[in-house]
């Protein structure tokens, strides 16, 4: 029972560290709460599943299940990254230089436009969708772990892997890196601020469009409003991990996954959203600088 | 040719939305049905940024520099006529007057959106003390109208309180609410607030559909008691308008004076430059804190008026979407501004009713609505000439 809910938790972990990614590293960045990540999240979900229902309408799932697999992801990775980027450009970027809450009223804002957008043009009912992985998984005693979850977690760590070695590695990556310590230092040695942002928002939001895609296929479920509890969630993940800090958010992600698993199985399963929300209170109250993070001065 | 260049930019721009329109356009129509949405999507994008630039080239060639300062003039007229209305106390009879008697020239149906509208007023004001002049970002407002409505209602039908003490008990409780979330998050910096408001709402709907012995759960809480005074009860329309007209000059009262007063001041400053404002002595968290329980205090008190008028109440009154419309109102109408508040709440409750047709495009509009403004008119439709200066985007670095 215990090992079972810890895998799980484990699972849902996953899904929390990819969200929380994208708003880490936005964060780190422009010192912006993006709102509409957990909406970005839920583009992901319903992109999966609209593109794996005109995948099985063409018979290719039936043919090649891997193959369409990864036409999906593709798909659902490149339309979210667009949306991640046109939000940036449309309602962030003249918000730049202005006061700290204008561009917080306007996260808002696409997180209300997005959300209903997607309510008005695919129904506020849930969608279900068949499962498309085989059942099953490997057991030992009565504990099961499935093909899905396996899936889940060998697919985020892969990305969460290839997200460290992009940032330490690369050109763009060490780009990024300057950026998120000081701008204007960043941009008198000759980087493109604007370019660093914009790959900072695609990349964000397409490891957010991946882990839609992994729950909706996970659940087999989607709707609307589901980025708003992920969003909160994911949020919890990297303050608890210490926002700005890409390892704090995987770290912090998986601890609440596991957290949120536990309580739900042996507090009260009614009450497990709450857990995420007392989580962060009790963070903000012991520690605020998060479990691996460092404390931040207050710029002037 | 450089009017071609921007024709082509803004195909591009309307090739670029009808990209990200299409996969939504649903699975239940065929690919080409969705293909022509979004196309027709994409078109009209098209057309709103020609005839945004034709305007903006009529403008700059005719000399219409004048034009759109005239209209920046208007605005700004309106906002000075509001205001010399507030100090003259001639004008404001006369607008007292009539909202006195409006109700008599109206049906009960009319009357009702009229108070509707005053409880938005007095949400609205409140939430426009921690958002517009203490410059924080209160996500989870609503939790504290819920807070008030449940108070009052959970009092009444289950120890009989009445009306009046649970106005000020629901209001004290809401204000308690605030100070404990406000004591948490405002050492830190102010963007935490904004997502533990959030979760602070999450967790009172939670509470709200799961306690099911206090609350009622989803059922919600049926046949709390109406106000009275002595044998006097409040049953007809039109006494809870003069009611919440009531509540709601006492609340822009209160509120006026302490906007103008020591503490209002301190809030500018702390909203203009949290350092510069500790410097001078300000107490910038006591500050913080106490702008955020004010507005809770008032959203509680609107909570109870909700409770006492509908003698029902439910979960489903109290969501996101609740916080959403009032925080529009705020940044709509003018953060900072009490007439222009005023106005976002009658705008915003009066115009979805008169544009029954457009009920459900109402979020979506709200939503772009709110990007917009910040991007465009920051100060809101009348503005405070104050607050504008300070949201003018100036490069800090």
């Amino acid at each position: 029972m215990f090992l079972q809910q810890l895998i799980n938790g484990f699972t849902l972990g996953a899904v929390y560290a990819l969200i929380a990614l994208g708003y880490t590293m936005v964060y780190g960045i422009l010192e912006l709460i993006n709102f509409a990540h957990g909406e970005i999240y839920m583009l992901g979900a319903y992109i999966t599943i609209i593109s794996l229902s005109i995948l099985t309408i063409t018979g290719l799932t039936s043919k090649s299940l891997i193959l369409s697999l990864l036409i999906v992801l593709i798909i659902t990775t490149i339309i979210s990254g667009a949306y991640g980027l046109t939000m940036e450009r449309a309602a962030y970027r003249p918000l730049r230089h202005a006061p700290r809450l204008s561009p917080l009223i306007s996260a808002i804002g696409v997180s209300i436009f997005l959300q209903n957008y997607v309510m008005l043009t695919q129904g506020s009912a849930d969608k279900i969708f068949p499962h498309i992985l085989p059942p099953g998984g490997l057991s030992m005693a009565d504990v099961t772990l499935t093909y899905m979850q396996m899936f889940i977690i060998i697919t985020s760590v892969f990305l969460m892997t290839a997200l460290h070695t992009f940032i330490r590695k690369t050109r763009l990556g060490k780009a990024m890196r300057a950026t998120a310590q000081d701008k204007k230092m960043a941009s008198l040695v000759g980087i493109d601020i604007d370019t660093v942002i914009m790959v900072t928002f695609i990349t964000g939001s397409a490891l957010a469009a991946v882990a839609g895609f992994m729950v909706a296929m996970y659940y087999g479920l989607v709707n609307f409003y589901m980025g708003y509890v992920a969003g909160i969630k994911a949020f919890t993940a990297a303050v608890l991990g210490g926002i700005g800090n890409i390892q704090g958010a995987v770290f912090g992600g998986f601890l609440l996954g596991i957290l949120e698993s536990l309580g739900a199985a042996y507090i009260s399963s009614e009450y497990k959203d709450a857990f995420a929300f007392i989580i962060l209170i009790l963070i903000l109250i012991f520690k605020p600088t998060g479990l691996l993070g460092e404390r931040v001065p207050e710029k002037v | 040719m450089n009017v071609f260049r921007k024709r082509y930019k803004s195909i591009i721009v309307s090739l670029w939305f009808g990209f990200l329109l299409f996969p939504f356009m649903g699975i239940e129509q065929s690919a080409i049905t969705a293909l022509m949405k979004s196309a027709i999507s994409g078109g009209i994008i098209f057309c709103g940024i020609i005839l945004f630039e034709g305007i903006k080239m009529f403008l700059t060639a005719s000399g219409g520099i004048a034009v759109s300062n005239n209209i920046k003039g208007g605005l700004q007229s309106v906002h000075n006529i509001f205001k010399k209305a507030i100090l003259n106390k001639g004008l404001l009879l006369v607008l007292l007057i009539l909202l006195i008697f409006v109700p008599f020239a109206l049906n009960n149906y009319y009357i009702d959106i009229l108070t509707i509208t005053g409880i938005y007023a007095i949400l609205a004001l409140g939430l426009n003390i921690v958002v517009g002049l203490a410059g924080l970002l209160d996500l989870g407002y609503i939790a504290f109208y819920a807070i008030g409505a449940y108070s009052y209602g959970i009092l009444n039908t289950e120890f009989g309180i009445p009306f009046w003490p649970a106005l000020l008990i629901g209001g004290l409780l809401a204000a308690f609410a605030g100070m404990f979330l406000g004591m948490i998050t405002l050492r830190l910096r102010g963007d935490y607030l904004a997502i533990v408001t959030l979760g602070f709402l999450m967790i009172v709907h939670l509470i709200l559909n799961n306690w099911d012995s206090l609350t009622h759960g989803p059922n919600g809480i049926l046949g709390i008691s109406s106000p009275s005074i002595g044998k006097f009860v409040f049953s007809e329309p039109i006494h809870f308008y003069y009611l919440i007209l009531v509540i709601s000059i006492l609340a822009i009262f209160i509120i006026n004076r302490i906007n103008n007063s020591r503490i209002g001041r301190a809030w500018i400053a702390i909203r203009e430059d949290e350092i510069a404002a500790s410097a001078m002595g300000i107490n910038v968290t006591t500050m913080k804190i106490l702008a955020i329980t004010l507005g809770a205090s008032w959203a509680g008190v609107a909570g109870v008026f909700f409770a006492g008028r509908y003698s029902f109440i439910s979960p489903e009154s109290f969501t996101f979407l609740e916080t959403v419309i009032v925080l529009s109102m705020v940044v709509l109408g003018g953060m900072g501004s009490i007439p222009g508040v005023i106005l976002g709440a009658a705008l915003l409750i009066i115009l979805p009713e008169v544009l029954r047709g457009f009920q459900d495009y109402r979020m979506l509009v709200f939503g772009g609505a709110m990007v917009l403004m910040m991007v465009f008119r920051p100060q809101g439709l009348i503005g405070n000439p104050r607050r504008k200066i300070e949201l003018m985007p100036v490069n800090r670095e």
